[in-house]
């Protein structure tokens, strides 16, 4: 009996192995034939190129991973986007503030709407998905509230150090994928092997059981907000930094690709599992498809579609290993 | 009866999941117009062979007769077109619908354009509704009923067709005394009617009233059927539990030491009033009565779950007010939950991270969780507790709930705690499980462990308990010594005949 | 009881009194403030507000009806702009040009067909794969985009044909067209959630699915169904409004499906299933709208409204959160 458990336990984990690298290996697969086909998909240049492209997008992705481990969405990651770009540009020409104080203000405001999320959801309860849907329209009023619905523009673009976020590079590496892949190693480190990150599986696990074993529940789904909200401000810091200027409508929609990038890393919507890793991978996916197609001459939007079909195979490749079954037993 | 066709007769079925073998050739029959009870513990397979026959789960060997017709359940709606009904324990009912919706689930009346035909649809409900003597109609929304009157309305659903066979998965569970009543009509109406009925229960006295004959299950496989005219509790019992489970009553000397834990007339709102009590290192505390007489409510509000609206608790002869899991645990409570699935584990995890999830903000080297402190309490625990798993890495999910409830016992037990409450320790596990994790509460009180122990299973409580309090309805009736107690005043106790005196 | 029968009350009237105080509201402070010379509350102006509101409110009800279900979809706005784009598109067709006036009904059958088309495509890939609807359509939602972009690149799709326009600017007594098809639709749907078979099944599944799978439903279908349905009303909508604009371009409808859902919730719809009615999404959709021609009456900046409506999502999920505490006996989890 003992016995026939451990087999199929065992065949279960060879299974979900398949099925969990199983995007991995299409990853690789993908790049190989797409390199086999045009070297210069592989080339140092565009591979940092597509990374760099992919960074704020992955930013904001590395934020939500948390949010949707802990049991949660965020929809409000693009707009809090736009704000964040708006408000650094504004303060940025403010002569009040100037660049070193319009980015610590900008974080400080960015991560107090963050707050109000995790606090709404953290500790009263509301459903994630409306909160920040709410919060997603809010947001936008505020923003379009304080540009009066202009876009804002640096000046004096040769006077300032500020685009050295987004355009400026060190040891030969753009800013923006040192920002990105850093952050990425330093939540991946933080989400894996502290408490804190195991109190997030827990909770998005099962909040009932983490309650019940003395698990500050709400203060974790807090902080998870605020850690969102950190990755929302960095992204749109570097978004300002690159373009030393937006409109008020520059992260609209980014909210479902992010959430689309952390689900094709593995993440449930349900909680409870996922990584950065995964995440950074389900990133990375998007944009070397976005740039393979490119560079095989198709249309950006051609990506949607392919992205499309990879969302929903993926997802069922996994909950399919998880049944046994491939297709659904519902009649 | 055995010259007759059999209602219903199975054959060898046998069932398996990943691990376990949950049914293992089980075999009865009901005879029309026979009440047949179907007993055994938690986890000894009787809600799986209900699926069974409900079509839900496909048996991987054995056979169903009808009538001694073979048949083979695809589905939920074929085990009703061949006339099998279910009454199921839990509730099944879509709140927001109306009682004849619910009743008509799956088969509303049609009139013209796909509508519902309302007319005939209350008509047949009402009608039904009639039978069964309740105090609601047709129209009512089910959110607004008791769970009593959702109950009846579960039963109605069984009158809709001309049943061959009724299965009854603890009616009474939920119902009061006078519903019972009306419940016992109606089974013996369909049983005058010639359907055969299978009963589910644990209670004993139902079962001698009502049925005609007892088949039990024991760890998924049958230990055969006899005549309730012809045998008594005594025999039953040591069908369900074999004779290896000692459940003697429990008869070691108390050498207690200092109170631990005291209560003074905690309150909270309508789930339990007054309740005063204490707890002395070295004993085990029983809490015995009915599923919902506030056993579990006290437990949560001892844990800091629950705001009391009135009362004093006093840890060590020191007032404290508890108000979240954080402190209590901290003062050095710990609660073993009701619902392992739901409130003791995070099932995705594996077996180290559920053991040492209260204490992983210490288990740390720098910023990090220490992974040999956690393997370190784990393989501890593992061996203390003879936890049964591949490896630390097996997500708790795989394992069996023996296993499961061990890692639940672990983690608190690693917390060294002052108070351990232990909330229905054997729920669906088996026997073997059972009785290691009856001597291991009895081994921690002689520790020096204050224990709570709260069980629905009077065996289990007089075999654990140095003393024991009584509940009723929210208030302890009585409390006893292990010498002192009987079956017959425990029973009395927990059904509110005694006079009060707590 | 009583209190039970109240709270019901409250919760189902709710937004009908929040439309009552924006009409309040809206004409107090248009008149004592003098910023505006006109009535807000008048024939005209409600009229226009039903048009207005025809687009989101058409799709909202098929979101009601999938909502209620225990289900969602995300991808609305991309199926409202592919549906947008056939029509539009399929008038040039020298075919279709050849059938004058004729063509008119076939470019809305294709339409039409196109909307079921995706919604079927969304239904099937839930009811087979068992893939969570919410992940389902948000796929879609990109997918069907990419094809609303593949169809004429990031080129707008135009065509004005005048009898179209004609048609959907007539009305009757003063409705105009879109203002009728949306309250038809909400008519038809509400009779269907209401009487038939269909409509309580809905309600079953959404509320309590294994009980409804227990009962022998066949869930699958039923869900696919209401996919096609909410397709359908997507293109309805597109087919109301392009039929008058004559151009769709191809970012159109993005954002869609989040206002809608937002309508759907202030109806009162939950999105856990079983609960929720046509007739209150009708109010949610009615009270985003009167908010943006209100706040265009007093003369407020019309970037408030999201921030207004944003607030209000979240103020009315609290509100219903307390509504359903139990009080000081609740277990603190």
């Amino acid at each position: 009996m003992a016995d026939t458990a451990m087999k199929s336990t065992a065949m279960k984990s060879v299974g979900g192995v398949l099925a969990r690298q199983g995007i991995l290996v299409a990853f690789v697969v993908f790049m190989v034939a797409f390199a086999l086909w045009n070297p210069r998909f592989i080339d140092i240049d565009n591979v940092f190129g597509v990374i760099r492209s992919s960074a704020i997008l992955g930013i904001m992705a590395l934020g939500v991973t948390f949010v949707v481990i802990g049991g949660n969405l965020d929809l409000s990651v693009g707009s809090m986007l736009s704000f964040s770009a708006i408000v650094v540009l504004d303060l940025h020409e403010n002569p009040a503030f100037g660049p070193a104080l319009a980015i610590p203000a900008m974080y400080a405001m960015t991560l107090a709407l963050g707050a109000i999320n995790g606090f709404l959801i953290g500790y009263l309860r509301l459903n994630s998905l409306i909160v920040t849907l709410g919060m997603l329209s809010a947001i936008h009023g505020l923003t379009l509230t304080y540009s009066g619905g202009q876009n804002m523009d640096i000046a004096n673009q040769n006077y300032t150090w500020f685009g050295v976020f987004g355009r400026g590079s060190a040891l030969g590496i753009p800013i923006p994928v040192l920002v990105f892949l850093g952050l990425a190693a330093v939540l991946g480190m933080i989400l894996a092997k502290t408490p804190f990150g195991r109190k997030v599986y827990a909770v998005g696990g099962n909040g009932t059981a983490a309650t019940f074993s003395g698990i500050p529940r709400a203060r974790v789904v807090f902080a998870t907000y605020l850690i969102s909200a950190f990755c929302v401000a960095t992204a749109g810091l570097i978004q300002a930094s690159r373009t030393m200027g937006a409109q008020n409508t520059v992260g609209q929609g980014l909210e479902l690709e992010v959430l689309a990038a952390v689900i094709l890393g593995g993440a449930s919507l349900l909680g409870g599992s996922g990584t950065i890793f995964k995440t950074v991978i389900g990133v990375l996916i998007l944009g070397f498809i976005q740039n393979g197609l490119l560079l095989a001459g198709l249309e950006f939007y051609v990506q949607f579609v392919v992205t499309w079909i990879i969302i929903i195979l993926a997802v069922w490749l996994d909950i399919a290993t998880k049944r046994g079954k491939l297709w659904s037993p519902i009649a | 009866m055995t010259d007759q066709t059999a209602a219903l007769r199975l054959e060898g079925i046998v069932k398996t999941f990943p691990g376990v073998r949950a049914l293992d050739g089980v075999s009865f029959s009901v005879m029309p117009g026979e009440v047949h009870a179907l007993m055994g513990e938690n986890g000894a397979g009787k809600s799986t062979l209900m699926k069974v026959l409900g079509g839900i789960y496909q048996p991987d060997a054995g056979r169903i007769f009808i009538e001694e017709r073979e048949t083979v359940m695809r589905g939920p709606l074929e085990a009703k077109a061949e006339g099998v009904m279910f009454i199921h324990q839990e509730l099944s009912l879509a709140e927001e619908l109306s009682v004849a919706e619910n009743v008509y689930l799956g088969e509303l009346p049609r009139k013209s354009f796909g509508r519902v035909d309302w007319a005939t649809l209350h008509a047949r409900t009402d009608a039904i509704l009639e039978k069964l003597r309740v105090r609601f109609d047709a129209r009512t929304r089910v959110g607004e009923l008791s769970i009593a009157n959702r109950q009846m309305v579960e039963i109605a659903r069984a009158l809709t067709v001309d049943a061959k066979a009724v299965i009854f998965d603890e009616p009474t569970a939920s119902l009061t005394d006078a519903e019972k009543v009306v419940l016992f009509d109606v089974i013996a109406d369909l049983r005058a009617q010639g359907v055969g009925i299978v009963y589910i229960s644990h209670r004993m006295e139902e079962i001698f009233r009502m049925t005609d004959r007892i088949s039990v299950l024991r760890d998924g496989s049958y230990r055969g059927t006899v005549e309730t005219a012809a045998t008594d509790e005594d025999e039953i019992t040591r069908m369900m539990i074999g004779r290896s489970l000692d459940l003697s009553r429990n008869r070691d000397p108390m050498e207690v030491g200092p109170v631990a834990l005291r209560a003074e007339g905690l309150s909270c709102g309508h789930l339990f009033q007054e309740a005063s009590f204490e707890v002395h290192e070295g004993e085990v505390l029983g809490f015995y009565g009915l599923v919902g007489a506030g056993r579990t409510e006290i437990a949560e509000t001892l844990f800091g779950l629950r705001t009391p609206t009135a009362g004093r608790i006093f840890l060590k002869g020191e007032e404290v007010t508890l108000s979240s899991p954080i402190e209590a645990i901290a003062r050095g409570i710990s609660l073993v939950p009701e619902s392992r699935k739901e409130q003791g584990l995070v099932l995705g995890m594996n077996c180290r991270d559920n053991m040492t999830l209260p204490q992983v903000g210490d288990l740390t080297a720098g910023p990090f969780v220490s992974d040999g402190a956690e393997i370190s309490i784990y393989d501890q625990y593992r061996d203390r507790l003879a936890i049964k798993s591949p490896s630390w890495r097996t997500p708790v999910a795989n394992l069996s709930g023996g296993n499961q409830q061990k890692i639940v016992i672990g983690k608190w037990l690693s917390m060294r705690p002052e108070v351990l409450i232990v909330d229905e320790p054997t729920r669906g596990i088996d026997v073997g499980s059972k009785s290691e994790i009856h001597n291991l509460l009895r081994e921690l009180a002689k520790q020096g462990y204050a224990v709570i122990v709260i069980s629905s299973e009077m065996p289990e409580v007089l075999h654990v308990s140095d003393r024991i309090v009584a509940m009723y309805s929210g208030r302890i009736m009585r409390e006893f010594t292990a010498a002192e107690v009987t079956e017959d005043t425990l029973i009395q106790a927990i059904s509110g005949i005694s006079g009060q005196a707590a | 009881m009583n209190d039970e029968r109240l709270k019901t009350l409250l919760k189902g009237s709710a937004i009908w009194g929040f439309i009552l105080l924006e009409l309040v509201f809206f004409e107090v402070v248009g008149r004592t403030l003098s910023l505006s010379d006109n009535a807000f509350v008048d024939p005209d102006n409600m009229l226009l507000l039903l048009k207005q509101a025809a687009p989101l409110g058409i799709i909202a009800v098929g979101m009601t009806v999938v909502m209620i279900n225990g289900n969602i979809d995300l991808s609305v706005g991309a199926t409202y702009a592919l549906a947008g784009i056939v029509m539009l598109d399929s008038m040039s067709w020298p075919m279709m040009e050849a059938m004058g006036a004729g063509a008119i009904p076939l470019a809305w059958g294709l339409a039409l067909l196109t909307g079921c088309t995706l919604g079927l495509i969304n239904g099937m890939i839930v009811w087979k794969t068992g893939v969570d609807a919410f992940i389902v359509t948000l796929g879609a939602m990109l997918g069907f985009r990419g094809l609303v972009f593949m169809y004429n690149g990031e080129q707008p799709t135009s065509h004005l044909d005048w009898t179209m326009v004609d048609i959907a600017e007539a009305g009757i007594l003063g409705v105009q067209t879109p203002a009728l098809v949306f309250l038809a639709v909400v008519l038809i749907v509400w009779l269907v959630m209401t009487r038939t078979v269909h409509g309580r099944n809905a309600y079953a599944i959404g509320d309590n699915r294994e009980a409804a799978v227990n009962a022998g439903l066949r869930v699958g279908p039923h869900i696919l169904i209401n996919f096609v349905l909410i397709g359908f009303l997507a293109a309805l909508s597109a087919v109301v409004f392009y039929s008058a604009s004559g151009s769709v371009n191809p970012n159109d409808g993005m954002l869609f499906e989040l206002w809608v859902i937002t309508a759907v919730v202030l109806g009162g719809t939950k999105l856990t299933g079983g609960r929720g009615s046509v007739i209150g999404t009708l109010g949610g959709v009615l009270a985003i709208q009167l908010l943006r021609m209100g706040l265009g009456h007093i003369g407020a900046q019309t970037e408030t409204v999201n921030l207004v409506i944003g607030t209000i999502l979240i103020v009315v999920l609290f509100l219903d959160r307390q509504l359903n505490r139990k009080g000081a006996e609740e277990l603190k989890i």
